[in-house]
Order: structure tokens, then sequence, then C-alpha cells
């Protein structure tokens, strides 16, 4: 199964970033062979509105099934539960210690979004 | 003959004078309350409200057991407002435009038109003028397509007077776009003219002739009157800072009905205004 971390650089040692639609990159780990790949977010830092759901969209387009991110609102939260991946909020810290503390059961999936859209 | 009334700032009397230019103007008049997110003209006018317009835009209703993915629609919305996840088109109505393009590029016939509610248009008459405005549903953020709503109820065959919202951003621009006259106000302070200026710009962009009144003229300094020297906008008059026009402004009075000299200082104000309007006609 692959995880999709935001992140604000393309290795395994970025820091996780915190935002998700105008994440700068998503980082994508296999889990069984550890393998990963960064996708870059940039079209979406410009974007006037729907950020969240393309970003949204990237991730599902990758193949993730599990989102770890800081802050998620509830247009993405809709699109990622759409398409039945699991997303977790509130986590920060460097990509690869997140991926651990993930392995090791430590992060449970959050049940709706943690922000308000910029439009509410 | 439309003419709207605009600040490049919020509280600078822009609502004074709108309310005192439209009672100045006689009976055959119109009065349209168009900064939809904070309408504040009816507390001045107190309209006698007649009826209530609910007001939608469209937006796209996709028909799942009709739509072949082929994702023409997304690709076409530049509002990210449609999207395909796993097999599914998801639609944002509160991102919609209502532009139309999702329909008329579907291939399937999947996308038909459904409703979104913005608001409501009031109308009403105040001592026989007319009086309408638009109030944006609470946590709506779609001003513009209610704004051209209210001003497609405008009668062409009457002089109207449209309060515009404050700023320079879309909802202005809907509000004073193809008016005939744009009365702006601003204060002579520093932070008065940083918003004047960006207005003055806003109108000449959309080619709106324009005239300038100080309000509160004599605080503040004279960078307001020599900018628009400078930009040859004619300053059509000055109101000072006066505690009794704060008064009657916290009463809910208009200016020009508190104190008889202002209607006749309005009522030329008018006359001012028809003949710029008249001159660059020719
Ligand atoms: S109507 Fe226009 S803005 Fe709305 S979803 Fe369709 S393409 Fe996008
Ligand atoms: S354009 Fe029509 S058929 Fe194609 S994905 Fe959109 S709704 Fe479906």
């Amino acid at each position: 199964m692959k995880v999709a971390v935001s992140s604000k650089g393309k290795t395994l040692d970025s820091e996780l970033d915190e935002r998700f639609g105008r994440a700068a990159c998503f980082i994508l780990v296999d889990l069984n062979t550890m393998s990963y790949e960064g996708v870059e977010n940039t079209q979406n830092l410009n974007a006037i509105q729907g950020a969240g759901i393309q970003a949204a969209k990237t991730v599902v387009d990758h193949g993730a099934g599990v989102v770890i991110t800081g802050n998620c609102g509830p247009k993405a939260f809709a699109v990622l539960s759409q398409a039945g991946i699991h997303t977790i909020t509130g986590v920060s810290g460097k990509v690869k210690d997140v991926i651990e503390q993930y392995k090791k059961g430590e992060l449970s999936p959050t049940d709706g979004p943690n922000v308000k859209g910029h439009w509410m | 003959m439309i003419i709207s009334v605009a600040s490049g700032k919020g509280g600078t009397g822009k609502t004074t004078v709108a309310t005192s230019l439209a009672l100045s103007l006689g009976k055959d008049t119109q009065l349209a309350d168009c900064d939809v997110e904070a309408p504040n003209v009816h507390l001045f006018v107190h309209p006698e409200f007649r009826n209530e317009e609910i007001i939608t835009v469209p937006v796209p209703k996709v028909d799942e057991s009709r739509c072949t993915g082929c994702g023409k629609c997304v690709e076409i919305c530049r509002f990210n407002a449609i999207v395909n996840i796993a097999d599914t088109i998801m639609t944002f109505p509160e991102l919609c435009h209502g532009c139309g393009g999702c329909q008329a590029v579907c291939p399937a016939g999947a996308i038909e038109e459904g409703e979104r509610i913005i608001g409501v248009i009031q109308h009403g008459l105040c001592n026989g003028m007319d009086f309408l405005h638009g109030r944006l549903r609470i946590g709506e953020a779609m001003a513009p397509p209610l704004i051209r709503q209210v001003r497609s109820r405008i009668n062409p065959d009457k002089t109207a007077v449209i309060d515009a919202p404050p700023g320079t951003s879309c909802p202005v621009i809907a509000a004073i776009k193809d008016t005939d006259f744009v009365v702006l106000v601003a204060e002579p302070t520093p932070f008065g003219l940083n918003d004047l200026e960006l207005a003055i710009e806003t109108v000449k962009i959309l080619k709106i002739p324009a005239g300038l009144i100080i309000n509160r003229s004599d605080i503040g300094d004279m960078g307001v009157a020599d900018y628009a020297a400078r930009e040859n906008i004619p300053v059509l008059m000055e109101i000072p800072y006066d505690r009794n026009i704060a008064e009657a402004y916290c009463r809910g009075e208009p200016l020009v009905e508190a104190f008889p000299q202002w209607r006749r200082r309005f009522v030329r104000l008018c006359e001012d205004i028809d003949e710029l309007v008249a001159e660059i006609a020719l």
C-alpha cells in the first residue's frame, strides 16, 4: 500500500508540510518495498481556488491509500473519502519519521476535516 | 442614466452620498444597494418592502448513469468545481461560477443544470422612490452574480443610483461596470489617497467618467485634492467633518433630510453630474 505525505521537499528527509492543498510536494511511499516518489504540487500553490480538491486528486491518481498531513479542509477531505482514502491530520516532523510512526501504528485516521474551508 | 457611488475603502461616507443623491433626484428615481455582503442603505431610507425574490446560480448536476468518465468537464473547469475521482464525478457547487462550460463540452449529455441559492433581492418603496437591494446568503462567496441580478432589475427609463460595495475587487466592478457616471467618495488622508488611487485606476480601466466627493474635508491634508487635480477628476463636493452630520447618520437620517441646506447642495450635485454626462456624450 502507498502512503502519501504532504511535504516541503522531495526526499524522505524533508519536513512534512502542514498544508495539504498548498503543500509543496507529496511523497508517496510504498510500504511493502519502502521505495518512494516525490510529486510536485506546484500548480496548486497558485490556484485561485480549489487547491485542496486538486491536491486530493493528485494523491488519488497516484494510487495512495492513506494521506498523512497537517491540516485538511472539508473539500479535500470529501474527495479523499470518496476515493476511500484514510486521512491522518495533525502530524508534523520529518517524512521518514512520520512513516515510521505510521508503521508502528502510532497514527490513527481522522474522521473529518480539521480546518474550515476558505469560503465558509 | 445610472450613477454609481463607490469608494476605495469602506467607511468613507459612500452610503451617505448615495442616499442623499437618490433622495435629491426626485420621485422617478431608483436606489439600488449593491453592497450585497453588507447592505445598509435601507437603514437610512426605511423602505416599505413589497416583495422578495430568491436568486440562484446554475450549477452542474451529473447523471452518473450517462457519464462515461471522459473527464472533459474537469478539463474545462477553471475553478476546480468539478473533479473526477475514482470513476465518479464530484461537483463543488460553492466553487462553481455557473459558466456552463462543463455542460457544453459533455459528449454524453450527462450534465444537467441544477441550481444553488446565493441570496435574495428585496424590492420596496420609500416615498414613491423605488428601492431594491441584494442580500448575499451568509457564508456565500459569489457576490458578483447577485449584483448583476440586482442591476438587471433596474429600469433603464428611470434614473438610478447604485451604492457599490467598498474596495476595488470583483464585486465593485460588477456594481459600477457600464454605469454612466461614478461618484467616488474619499477622505483627505494618506489612507484615503491610497485607496482613491486604486479606485481611480479601476474606473479608468472601465472607462467610466468619474467625479470626487471629499468627505470630512477639513481633516487630513491636500493629497487627495492634488491627486484629483492631476488626474483630471472634478471635485464635485466637499462635506466637512461635523458632529451634527455624524449624529444624524447614527440616528439613521439621510443628510438631505436632516439638513435642508444639504438638500440644495445635493440638488446642485445632480445637475452638475447631468451636465458632465451630457458633455461627455457630445
Ligand atoms: S459551470 Fe463552469 S464553473 Fe461550474 S463546474 Fe461547470 S465549468 Fe466549472
Ligand atoms: S464530460 Fe460528461 S461524460 Fe465526460 S466525465 Fe464529464 S460528465 Fe462524464
